[in-house]
């Protein structure tokens, strides 16, 4: 666990660290709260020439209003997404499924953006930032730009995100009024999940009116069930939303690896969609 | 020594002594120890399992900066092969072990060559440049296919993979009883392979002094004198030239009980640069250069009568020795032989192991070390059995297990249980369980087709500790004694050292050693040290496993106090001018019988025994005494867990609801370290049952080779433990106790996965393979339905 040899950056603010990305070309990684890069490290799975810590740029940090948009720093630790009133009440969904990331001291560390723009398709904030219908905010040298979730997440572990760009910030429409529930199966309290059910339902006169559903660890991304998510609709009670989830895993492609093989993982997907849309629709 | 005095401090949930610098760290583990002009150690391994080494060059790691010297196992030849200290029988086939491989590796992570530089990163950088080049040849994994004509050898010079085959077989034979039997009951379990993670990991420390060819070798080892001696005869540094230290080492569970590659590796390095070295081993190389546990295929079959009565029991096991023997490594299931019977009565044992090379890391001891398999097998076929005659299990349990007033009794396996209460400890847990209540919530679940449904596993154990009789040692091929030795050192200020040969990494024996000597020399608590893990301060030892430290040191150390006694008590009777006979003992205090103002201390006895001025004739000027205890019998303590499962049949997810356990380990020292050590079993037992795999591809890379794909258990994970205790002590030593070590990892497996299994019988499931994953649950169900 001796990591090879690297340079060390550490600028003080947004546009310092994006000209030390730019000067760095491809061979420069962004160290956000650590929890993915010191493994990879550690592990000498990286080999970067320059690591750019963006752990002391304030502006990076903190959860504000913009309308009816809730806009989250990315270097906003996961222990600060989870106690933040504003998160709490307008992003309910990535405070629940926040709090079920790895344990207290990964929770302390361990950051919003990192999390997203290592596009881990195991980690659960991907899904959920996908069924929340974020939009992700990249600085380069070329400027700002705005990349929608649905674009994001590009393969396994990698997002659209260009070598001399950082993520700065993540842009959540609020989702007041709609349930939530965020339904992780993973084999020890500490491990990533097999599978994970990110839900979102708004509710209409006891039916379900809209569900949005982004699933964790079902294919190289995450993933929307959208077959599941238009059969949802309509349905008024836990006999029309199970026979709506049957389409769940329509479209992925999960892995075989220790945890799980692939048709456990769609058999997965299935039952954990029925509960956590039955979870956030209150029909329980 | 009154009995009053002895209830002072044994019994007493003492907070103990050595926490505070183990827990803040500010002590001395391994890694911690830097000595001027030191050099780090690193070591290339092998990334293929098995696979000729066509060439090793090292010199180009020589050119990277910071870099020292490099060795192949050539390089390093001089270096005797790693000693198995277990031949378990006259013929078994027993390969070199180079600590460095030399012509060809045998497992993933089989040492090649080492580089010593400035420091850690250096040495990791330079280990890129080694140059080898391997011709692969095909691994070995399956246990049966590797007995097969015509399978790929593990050591080709050997011509077999079969190590030794060692029978057992008692009363009755076996054929026998099967065609008087009523009923037989037939079943495969399989041991899954087990990574002991201990919370440090091994580190190694050697300073040489060349001008006088002495060595120094720290180690976070178990054994620190029985690691002396093999490294002796590995390195050939004479015996007296060697001194090891364990300073303070942060856990086992069997996998520091082992003399190791890295160990010889260090002094052989150490001795040729003429400088002290470091090798600390990362998590991830542990996984493969630490020896591993469990591994072993299980064939069982129980014969009985309608009434559930037993007759007979065989057992054939395959296990899994990794790619060399090591300390025990054959001796492991060996230790378990005669622990399959358990607590039950029958007139047929015929038992079989058979150990096999595969080309995995080497198998040796972790936590239990034979005993858990043998209870799994015997209590998973008990419930089998149950259900195949219509009894409750812990019914059919009653009927067959030794009645409280039939002791002591000599099992069929050849042992005799000195002393058990069965009846009591059932009898408190299924009180404490609620055990009839949760029979009537699964008869509802069941009848109501709930997709959560409802287990409850028994697991009614015991097993030998306190190892052990020397003479049962030398029956069994073991190359070394069992005994234990304590010294008792009186201070001038009245001070006590305690002086052991047990080498605690975890268990607390600082506390309880020196409860059990100011019991016996009346002193305080705190005015008692523990000094141990250090071959020149306490040379006589034969360290710490398999629940012996208590049970034979703990002994030696009560013996010893109370030489130390007996001695003061001739010099208090001359200083007091009375007969020894007309002096009292009590709270540390003589006193002459009648007139209790003529006194002294022990402290003061110990002053005057400094000074010597007025001592009896003829007397040695000392009041300290040594002690060595060879003990008659093991100890065997017992117990009964209760596990409830609720096991989600959607999913195929298990909860623990509820774990009750009541354990009989004898007279209990410090409540809380029991409390402690029962606590952590449960926590690696139940591990096994549910989380834990060390899995390999069909390379024979080890798949699960870091902490996120092998999955220990937090407190998260885990239930809330009831445990209770029954008390019936040992009649076997001085204390009455048994030990406590294994006692939570050998009972709790079989509870959980008997749990798992009875809540899954009515839908048509009748085992499912360890660790019962969420997957393996769900696809039993599964085929069990279809």
């Amino acid at each position: 666990m001796i990591p090879p040899a690297f340079e060390y950056a550490r600028p003080a603010s947004v546009d310092e660290a994006v000209r030390t990305l730019a000067e760095a070309g491809e061979e420069a990684k962004v160290l956000a709260g650590g929890q993915s890069l010191l493994p990879l490290l550690r592990l000498r799975l990286a080999f970067p020439e320059l690591v750019v810590d963006v752990g002391r740029v304030p502006e990076l940090r903190g959860v504000r209003e913009d309308g009816d948009t809730l806009v989250i720093g990315a270097m906003t630790t996961h222990h600060d997404v989870v106690t933040d009133p504003l998160v709490r009440r307008h992003a309910g969904l990535l405070a629940a499924a926040t709090a079920t990331v790895a344990d207290p001291a990964v929770r302390h560390r361990g950051t919003l953006g990192g999390s997203l723009a290592h596009a881990d398709p195991a980690g659960d904030l991907p899904a959920v930032i996908l069924a929340l219908g974020g939009e992700l905010v990249a600085q380069g040298p070329r400027g700002r730009r705005t990349i929608a979730a649905d674009d994001f997440f590009v393969d396994y572990l990698q997002s659209a995100l260009e070598p001399d760009e950082l993520l700065v910030e993540v842009r959540l429409p609020k989702a007041d009024g709609w349930g939530f529930h965020y339904e992780k199966f993973h084999p020890v309290a500490q491990s990533w999940a097999t599978v994970g059910v990110a839900a979102l339902v708004r509710r209409d006169d006891g039916h379900i009116a809209e569900a949005r559903i982004g699933l964790t660890n079902m294919g190289a991304t995450p993933l929307r069930a959208t077959a599941a998510e238009a059969a949802l609709t309509g349905a008024g009670d836990t006999g029309s939303v199970t026979r709506a989830v049957e389409s769940a895993a329509e479209g992925t492609r999960p892995a075989q690896d220790t945890a799980a093989s692939p048709e456990y993982r769609e058999h997965l997907a299935r039952v954990l969609t029925r509960r956590a849309v039955l979870a956030a629709a209150g029909m329980g | 020594m009154t009995d009053q005095a002895v209830a002072s401090e044994v019994g007493r949930a003492r907070p103990r002594k050595e926490d505070a610098r183990l827990i803040t760290g500010q002590t001395n583990w391994t890694d911690n120890i830097s000595v001027n002009g030191m050099l780090h150690l690193a070591i290339l391994r092998s990334p293929m399992a098995h696979a000729r080494i066509e060439r090793v060059d090292v010199s180009p790691a020589l050119e990277r900066p910071g870099v020292v010297a490099a060795f192949s196992g050539r390089d390093l030849d001089g270096l005797g092969s790693l000693p198995c200290a277990w031949p378990v029988t006259e013929d078994i086939v027993l390969p070199d072990h180079p600590p460095i491989a030399l012509d060809e590796v045998r497992h993933a992570g089989d040492p090649v060559a080492v580089v010593v530089a400035r420091d850690r990163y250096a040495a990791a950088d330079a280990l890129e440049a080694i140059e080898v080049d391997y011709e692969p040849l095909p691994p070995v994994l399956d246990l049966e296919a590797a007995l097969a004509e015509g399978s790929p050898l593990v050591h080709s010079d050997k011509g077999t993979n079969r190590s030794y085959v060692w029978p057992l077989k008692t009363g009755e034979d076996f054929d026998s009883v099967r065609r008087r039997a009523e009923v037989t009951v037939k079943r495969r379990y399989v041991h899954q392979r087990l990574i002991p993670n201990a919370m440090e990991p091994r580190a190694v420390v050697v300073t040489p002094l060349a001008a006088s060819g002495e060595y120094t070798l720290y180690s976070s080892t178990q054994i620190p004198h029985i690691l002396r001696i093999m490294m002796a005869v590995v390195t050939g540094i004479p015996e007296h030239k060697l001194r090891v230290i364990a300073p303070d080492v942060g856990g086992g569970f069997g996998s520091k009980l082992q003399v190791y590659g890295e160990e010889a590796i260090a002094l052989a390095v150490a001795r040729r640069v003429g400088r002290p070295v470091k090798w600390t081993e990362s998590r991830s190389e542990g996984y493969l250069a630490t020896h591993h546990g469990r591994g072993m295929i299980q064939d069982v079959e129980i014969a009985a009568m309608r009434d559930g009565r037993l007759l007979g029991l065989k057992v054939d096991l395959l296990t899994d020795m990794g790619a060399y023997l090591m300390l025990v490594t054959p001796g492991i299931p060996i230790l378990g032989a005669f622990m399959y019977p358990a607590i039950y009565k029958m007139d047929s044992y015929d038992f079989t192991c058979t150990g096999v090379f595969t080309t995995r890391t080497p198998t040796d001891a972790y936590r239990g070390a034979g005993r858990p398999e043998a209870t799994y097998a015997i209590e998973r076929i008990m419930d089998e059995l149950a259900a195949e005659v219509d009894l409750d299990p812990v019914e059919l349990r009653r009927r067959n297990w030794i009645r409280h007033e039939e002791f002591p009794y000599t099992t069929i396996a050849g042992l005799t249980y000195d002393s058990g209460n069965y009846e009591a400890a059932t009898g408190k847990a299924i009180a404490l369980f609620e055990y009839d209540k949760l029979r009537a919530e699964q008869a509802d679940r069941n009848a109501r087709g709930d997709t959560v449904r409802l287990g409850i596993g028994v697991s009614t154990y015991t097993e030998m500790c306190g190892l052990a009789p020397s003479r049962v040692l030398g029956d069994l091929r073991y190359a070394a004694g069992g005994w234990e030795a304590a010294t008792i050192r009186m201070l001038p200020t009245g001070k006590v050292e305690v002086v052991t040969g047990t080498s605690p990494h975890g268990q607390g024996h600082v506390t309880s050693w020196s409860q059990i000597a100011a019991d016996v020399l009346g002193v305080p608590f705190e005015d008692v040290e523990v000094v141990h893990g250090d071959t020149k301060a306490a040379p006589q030892g034969m360290d710490t496993y398999g629940s012996r430290s208590l049970v034979v040191g703990g002994a030696a150390v009560h013996h010893a106090a109370q030489k130390v006694v007996a001695k003061a008590r001739k010099i208090a009777a001359h200083l007091l001018e009375a007969s020894e006979q007309d002096l009292d003992f009590a709270d540390g205090v003589f006193s002459v019988k009648g007139s209790p103002e003529a006194r002294k201390t022990i402290q003061e006895v110990a002053f005057e025994t400094f000074t010597s001025h007025d001592l009896p004739d003829g007397m040695e000027p000392t009041i300290n005494a040594e002690h060595l205890v060879d003990p008659d019998n093991f100890s065997y303590p017992h117990g009964t867990h209760l596990c409830a499962v609720e096991v989600d049949t959607e999913t195929g997810r298990t909860k623990i609801r509820s774990y009750v356990c009541v354990d009989d380990v004898g007279r209990v020292v410090n409540p809380m370290i029991v409390e402690g050590q029962v606590h952590g079993g449960l926590a690696q037992g139940i591990a096994q049952a549910l989380f834990e795999e060390a899995v390999y591809d069909e390379e024979g890379n080890l798949v699960t080779g870091t902490m996120a794909d092998y999955l220990v258990p937090s407190a998260a994970d885990l239930p809330e433990f009831v445990t209770e205790r029954t008390e019936t002590p040992a009649t076997s030593n001085p204390l009455g106790v048994k030990g406590v070590g294994e006692a939570g990892t050998i009972a709790s497996t079989p509870a959980v996965v008997n749990a798992i299994v009875d809540a899954l019988r009515p839908l048509g499931v009748h085992d499912v393979r360890m660790p019962c994953t969420p997957e393996r649950v769900w696809r039993a169900v599964r085929e069990a339905r279809s």
